[in-house]
């Protein structure tokens, strides 16, 4: 992939080649070899990363300021994950990394070489849906949408996270496997904020999807 | 956020290292507090170690009967470790009352440990604030302070640290293990870890620049009710407006001992010692309740909007103690 070459931001194509192997012979090399500093007049420093998004690997050169959502949304132009705060606050941006929910806001991409990366557009597509994707539709778990992929990847670490048998804050005893019923789907949910407030329909869809009865 | 360079460290040792070769650095771990405070250009760094692979992601059981918890052990992890659930519930309460699901899948134990204040005007780079730049002043002392200190507090500052597993762990008398850049390792206990502002509220910990957290250890649990209460604006993803950490022992209506750390309420997490003493041996009763919540309370002011914590510390004491005792 070239998705690199297509970088938005400033410096020139020379110094990000040139600060770039700079900062791919410290990362390798490690304790001991030469260290780039970053100086008020210099070029914002650049490095190589190599992202698997989607069962895909992908070459970049970035800034080392990109976060993980900025490299999916403006490098990858995967713009299923959303910009809502930028701030770990709203929970638009949730991506799964290893299968864990993160806020791919709250990460640098240069701190995820390796990692397994999957984002709304790698849970399903119009023709081979994700269950959550289709128990939403079902349930109607939205209204303008904007929250939606974040609250679909989140949805589907919360099932990982029960069948895992994680408990939440709300769970009466820790000592034992959680059931999800509506009051532990809404704590684990708390993450994503839905300001259409589709909360009853998105915790039916979630319920419908742990195979639980909403009742 | 301002440019900064990035590297790896490899080990506890190698990341002290690497910030005593740079001016300017910051270690990051799991980046869900530094991240959101450097895009706010609050933090600075010019540099990036990024301590997320140096081996210590394991949770050990240590031979006297407690754990030693690596610091990149991830707070969902934490929190969901048999171990925990069983020995500590407090604990596992406490982080799954904190942050969100996502950020509990990032945030490290280390991190948690090391995150700053939540002050309005911390945050806000375009007000004075002791804290942010030091010498400048303190916005929140008149300012809007409703989610701020009302003990150790100083004229320079107000602010509250903001972490729950933190108040759990000082009510377990947790140990925090350290190695520095020439390989000297130190153990401290949490009571002595974090700061109060005092004149230099720009110093959150007593760490020495570069020193890296390396493990937190919990000594052998404690005998009682493990009870961890959270009061806060929102049933859920909020921060502490008053929590208790408490470890209740108790029998014939009497209480044996009581451990009782307190979040909200202060720049670190608080623990009164004469408050526990005066609890030992004595009935349960409301009044028992009171003289322990007066002695938590010495020297407490509020500062206009925060007043209200401590009725609201005497309450939640008053509850989480009966609950301890009547189940």
């Amino acid at each position: 992939m070239s998705a690199g070459e297509s970088d938005l931001e400033g410096p020139t194509r020379r110094a990000v080649v040139a600060v770039g192997v700079g900062a791919a012979g410290l990362v390798t090399a490690g304790q001991g070899s030469a260290q780039p500093m970053a100086t008020v007049s210099s070029p914002p420093p650049t490095m190589p990363v190599r992202l698997n998004v989607n069962g895909q690997s992908h070459d970049l050169t970035l800034d080392s300021r990109t976060t993980l959502l900025d490299a999916l949304r403006e490098h990858l132009r995967l713009t299923g994950s959303k910009k809502g705060c930028d701030h770990g606050q709203c929970g638009a941006c949730t991506v799964l990394v290893n299968g864990r929910r993160i806020n791919s806001c709250l990460t640098l991409a240069a701190m995820h070489p390796g990692d397994e990366i999957v984002t709304i557009e790698g849970l399903g597509d119009p023709e081979h849906l994700h269950p959550m994707q289709t128990a939403f539709l079902e349930h109607d778990g939205f209204q303008c949408g904007y929250c939606t992929p974040g609250q679909i990847c989140s949805a589907v670490g919360v099932l990982a996270e029960a069948k895992a048998g994680w408990p939440s804050v709300v769970t009466a005893d820790l000592t034992q496997s959680p059931r999800l019923d509506e009051h532990e789907v809404s704590e684990r949910m708390s993450g994503n904020i839905c300001r259409c407030a589709a909360y009853p329909n998105i915790r039916a869809a979630i319920l419908q999807a742990a195979g639980e009865s909403a009742a | 956020m301002k440019a900064f360079t990035y590297e790896r460290a490899t080990s506890a040792k190698d990341a002290a290292a690497k910030a005593a070769a740079h001016k300017g650095a910051k270690f990051v771990a799991g980046g869900t507090n530094l991240l959101d405070l450097m895009k706010l250009e609050v933090e600075t760094p010019t540099h990036l170690i990024d301590v997320n692979h140096l081996g210590l992601d394991k949770i050990e059981d240590t031979p006297d009967g407690g754990l030693r918890i690596g610091t990149q052990v991830r707070n969902s992890d934490l929190a969901a470790d048999p171990r925990v659930r069983q020995r500590y519930g407090v604990l596992s309460r406490a982080l799954l009352s904190g942050a969100s699901g996502q950020l509990r899948n990032k945030a490290t134990t280390g991190g948690n440990l090391l995150q700053r204040t939540r002050c309005y005007y911390f945050y806000d780079t375009t007000k004075p604030c002791n804290k942010r730049e030091p010498g400048s002043g303190c916005s929140a002392i008149d300012g809007y302070n409703r989610i701020l200190a009302v003990v150790g507090t100083s004229s320079k500052c107000i602010a509250t640290h903001p972490s729950d597993m933190a108040v759990a762990m000082r009510a377990l008398d947790a140990t925090i293990e350290t190695v520095s850049s020439d390989g000297e390792t130190r153990a401290i206990p949490i009571a002595d870890f974090h700061r109060l502002p005092g004149a230099t509220p720009q110093i959150d910990t007593n760490l020495r620049p570069g020193e890296v957290i390396a493990s937190v250890v919990l000594p052998p649990p404690p005998p009682g009710v493990q009870i961890y209460r959270k009061v806060r604006d929102r049933a859920s993803y909020a921060f502490a407006l008053v929590s208790v950490a408490a470890v209740v022992d108790h029998e014939d209506g009497r209480i044996r001992s009581a451990r009782l750390a307190f979040g909200g309420l202060a720049p670190k997490p608080w623990r009164v010692p004469d408050a526990e003493t005066a609890l030992a041996g004595a009935p349960a009763t409301a009044a028992s309740y009171r003289a322990a919540a007066d002695l938590v309370l010495q020297g407490a002011r509020g500062y206009g909007s925060n007043d209200f914590k401590i009725p609201l510390t005497r309450r939640t004491l008053a509850s989480v103690l009966a609950q301890a005792v009547e189940g």
